[in-house]
């Protein structure tokens, strides 16, 4: 997030799109309301009318995969309109004439029929925004699990540029972190072209100071993501699969695929419980979890926060980072580590974000990076003054359709999501009975008219197809999707949404899969 | 700034503030039930009542803002009587079941009872005889000890914005309750349980699976290992057991926490955790030590550097991770493997 989480509070406009909020942030849910409450206007783009929607001046149920389309259309309206702020973009940004020039064709008459909203809609959402003193744009999965999911982001940050929204409080352009420490991994470098502190592993002057740092020498080829290494696994390229705390065998897409790829390598599984992807593994290894060991967890803020032993392990069960350093000083490498403490005074030296944060300066509340000097106080928001790389860079981006639309065979489009009360893929989340009486099985959202017209009622079991598989699910027949939209949460593995999803599309930057469109067909059981 | 007097003791706050938030601010304890620094006071329980020198009656420091020159006496004899009443009606319909009640220990009715000296009441008044609302899986709502302080209501209406519960009806029978009284769990109750973790008594409560006191507790401050917000929270433990889990007011939280925060802490105990290392014999996982472990990944990743490159391993760190682990584990790949084949699920 370019801005701190409870400013939110201080937007006198939120444009919420491809985050459902109160189910998966709930507590950015609540402050979002309270923020309603105030007077804080709510624009929601999003293909399922989820509960924020009710809350919105402006809904707009997009089809899934039309963002671009959409943002775009509204930048139309706001140039059209003189709503733009022209000292922000003459002082602060460049490229400006490039986007004002793409968007001209996008006018919210065409985009309607992309997006299948209404026209209108569109231009009212494009001024709330614009004309908020404040404008704050918040987005999840739903802007980037796509094939342009990285030119979605830009289409949004175009908007933020364009209208001055950047660098002040209760503004900014805000992906919502889905996990506890997302943030603290990719800050880390746990990315196949970033050493910690995104510095790349393919510049010289960079690959130097951590040899030095190191003591060791070090490749300067960009690694493969997730996607890339489990093809990998499949076509015997990849020989020996690490895999700590994920289980792919759930969250990644076509799962058959994935199967494949895991079973295809020497795998090693490092978990708190014996996931459906340890269950392939050749080697599992026992881990403590957050409750059981010291460290940092960096939220959605780029806070810097601690967690802190609180029960024993069970068994012989150890820390992810003791195991880590066992296994590097068996390899040969002999450098001895105390305590979390003790890596994170290391991060500190090579990450210059951390460079000013200790454990004692957290100890009671946390810093948000950039933090480069003890006597910093840390950052609340981003590219106040100045944008990080000195102008904030407008970047034209032409709305693409989905890698795979709907046809004759599939004709429906499929769009996936998670439920309050279960997480990720229920490694934790299953283990408690509440939970699962609340939540207890895979479901898949389906129109009314659609059920209508295949027969199916409410509560059936009925079964989902895709090009990758097939699946049987309970139908819950709701009119929050469209008519020719279905939903489903991905959590559970028995009928799990991503034996039917797509993992050959992938965003050409990020390398993200499609996960949020996919064609399928629904059958009724005979 | 307004400067005043509590107790003898001079202070000076902005103009504004309330006699309880000067008396905070140099440490001088009022007692509350249904205060929150984060609601709009609304003065309901009358327990934080003071003398105000020149006043015709006792105001209540949670609502009276000061003014320049206050004298104000926080335990003064007309307050201490005034309190007394108050606990002496709070209790003509409370169950004295503190030998039993799960909130013993952290109950503030008990705490006051105790300080004000008042060990029953003296009014022979008509007992409330409401049902427990057991249908949520996370927690129940037991209104024959519920004070009426509104603080769990409020706190679902003003900040976690839901609105699923409220005041039913009036006079005696006034209770908290679902529209229609039709129960929790046919609300719009999210299961947040942010109304519990504010009740001042034992009304409502979490289902915790072990019995324990809270002075057995002890409490370790962490952040939450679901979303990405960072919710700051405690960890109360008894014998090595997480028992139950309070929010904490951190900077993106502010003391609330969501269903999974508050409530689905009990995988951390679960008995299907893994308790060892395990190395697959025979097409079967089976128990190891931890040097087998090593020294088999570690032959399998030296064959593989050496016959296929570096590039030939991969791993895959966990956005579940500390931050230390995940720095280890691109260290682990880049130094010792000699690969940038490390990645994690921020795309999934």
């Amino acid at each position: 997030m370019t801005n701190g989480i409870t400013e939110v509070r201080k937007a006198d406009a939120i444009f919420l799109t491809g985050s459902n909020t109160t189910e998966n942030h709930p507590v950015i849910g609540a402050q979002i309301k309270q923020a309603i409450k105030n007077g804080t206007k709510l624009i929601v783009a999003d293909p399922r009318e989820i509960e924020l929607a009710k809350y919105a001046e402006v809904f707009l149920k997009i089809k899934p995969g039309t963002s671009i389309a959409l943002s775009n259309a509204m930048m139309n309206v706001i140039i059209g309109e003189g709503l733009h702020d022209e000292d922000f973009i003459k002082e602060r940004t460049e490229n400006f004439d490039e986007v004002a020039n793409l968007v001209k064709d996008y006018t919210p008459e065409k985009v309607a029929e992309i997006c299948g909203v209404d026209a209108e809609d569109i231009r009212k959402a494009a001024r709330i925004y614009a004309e908020a003193e404040r404008g704050s744009i918040v987005y999840c999965m739903g802007i980037t699990q796509h094939h342009n999911g990285t030119e979605n982001v830009m289409s949004l940050s175009n908007l933020a540029l364009a209208t001055g929204n950047l660098g002040k409080e209760g503004t900014g352009v805000n992906p919502l972190r889905g996990q506890n420490n997302v943030q603290g991994a990719c800050d880390m470098g746990a990315l196949p072209n970033v050493f910690p502190g995104y510095q790349p592993v393919n510049k010289p002057e960079i690959v130097e100071k951590f040899e030095k740092a190191w003591g060791v020498t070090l490749s300067k080829e960009v690694g493969l993501t997730i996607p890339e290494i489990v093809h990998g696994a499949e076509h015997g390229d990849i020989k020996v699969l690490y895999i700590m705390g994920e289980n792919p065998m759930v969250s990644d897409p076509d799962t058959a695929h994935v199967e494949k790829g895991l079973k295809n390598t020497f795998l090693v599984v490092q978990d708190i419980f014996l996931t459906e992807t340890a269950e392939l593994a050749d080697v599992v290894l026992p881990a403590a979890s957050f409750a059981e060991k010291d460290g940092t967890f960096i939220n959605s803020e780029r806070r810097v926060q601690r967690i802190r032993k609180a029960v024993d392990a069970p068994g012989v069960a150890k820390s992810d980072w003791e195991i880590l350093m066992e296994l590097m000083n068996k390899l040969g490498y002999d450098k001895k580590y105390n305590s979390a403490e003790d890596i994170f005074e290391e991060i500190r030296t090579v990450t210059p974000q951390y460079a000013g944060i200790t454990y004692g300066r957290i100890e009671e509340v946390g810093i948000q990076w950039p933090c480069p000097t003890e006597d910093h106080p840390g950052t609340q928001f981003l590219h106040q003054g100045k944008c990080a790389r000195g102008a904030g860079l407008f970047m034209p981006v032409s709305f693409s359709p989905s890698g795979e639309l709907s046809d004759e065979d599939y004709p429906l489009v499929m769009t996936t999501g998670r439920v309050l009360y279960q997480y990720h893929t229920r490694t934790m989340t299953g283990k408690t009975e509440g939970i699962n009486e609340k939540a207890p099985e895979s479901f898949i959202e389906i129109h009314p008219s659609l059920a209508e017209e295949l027969g199916i009622e409410d509560g059936e079991m009925v079964k989902v197809s895709s090009r990758r598989g097939e699946i049987q699910t309970k139908a819950k027949l709701t009119d929050i999707v469209s008519e020719k939209v279905v939903f489903m949460p991905f959590h559970w593995a028995e009928g799990a949404a991503n034996v039917l999803t797509n993992g050959s599309v992938l965003d050409k930057y990020s390398k993200i899969p499609e996960l949020k469109v996919c064609a399928v067909k629904v059958n009724k059981i005979s | 700034m307004i400067t005043v007097k509590i107790n003898g003791f001079e202070v000076q706050v902005e103009n504004g503030s309330t006699i309880l938030e000067a008396a905070n601010k140099i440490g001088i304890k009022i007692p509350t039930f249904c205060h929150d620094p984060r609601l709009r006071p609304h003065g309901s329980c009358r327990i934080c009542t003071v003398e105000v020198k020149g006043g015709r009656n006792l105001p209540t420091a949670c609502t009276t803002p000061v003014y320049e020159g206050m004298e104000v006496e926080t335990e003064s004899d007309s307050v201490v009587e005034a309190r007394k009443e108050i606990l002496d009606l709070l209790l003509a319909n409370h169950p004295l079941d503190c030998l039993t009640c799960e909130k013993a220990g952290r109950c503030t009715l008990q705490d006051l009872c105790f300080k004000y000296d008042i060990k029953e009441t003296s009014y022979d008044g008509a007992k409330k005889e409401f049902e427990i609302d057991n249908s949520n899986p996370f927690y129940y709502s037991d209104q024959n000890k519920c004070i009426l302080c509104g603080k769990c209501v409020y706190v679902c209406g003003q900040l976690q914005s839901t609105e699923a519960i409220g005041f039913a009806e009036r006079g005696f029978p006034t209770h908290i309750a679902t529209p229609f009284n039709q129960g929790l769990e046919e609300s719009t109750c999210v299961s947040c349980g942010n109304c519990v973790s504010v009740c001042p008594v034992g009304a409502l409560m979490p289902k915790s699976k072990e019995k324990f006191r809270y002075w057995e507790t002890k409490s370790v401050r962490t952040t939450c290992s679901y979303c990405g917000v960072g919710c700051q929270m405690d960890l109360l433990v008894k014998d090595n057991k997480i028992v139950e889990v309070e929010p904490a007011m951190g900077p993106s939280n502010e003391g609330l926490l969501c269903v999974k925060g508050k409530f689905a802490y009990n995988f951390v105990g679960h008995p299907d955790r893994l308790k060892t290392p395990l190395i697959r014999k025979n097409g079967k996982l089976e128990e190891a030590t931890w040097d087998e472990a090593y020294e088999l990944i570690a032959s399998k990743i030296k064959d593989a550097k050496e016959n296929h490159g570096p590039n030939s391993i991969a791993g895959l760190s966990s956005a579940r991770c500390a931050t230390e682990e995940n720095y280890l584990m691109q260290k682990l790949m880049r130094a010792v493997v000699g690969t940038n084949s490390v990645d994690h699920c921020a795309r999934l």
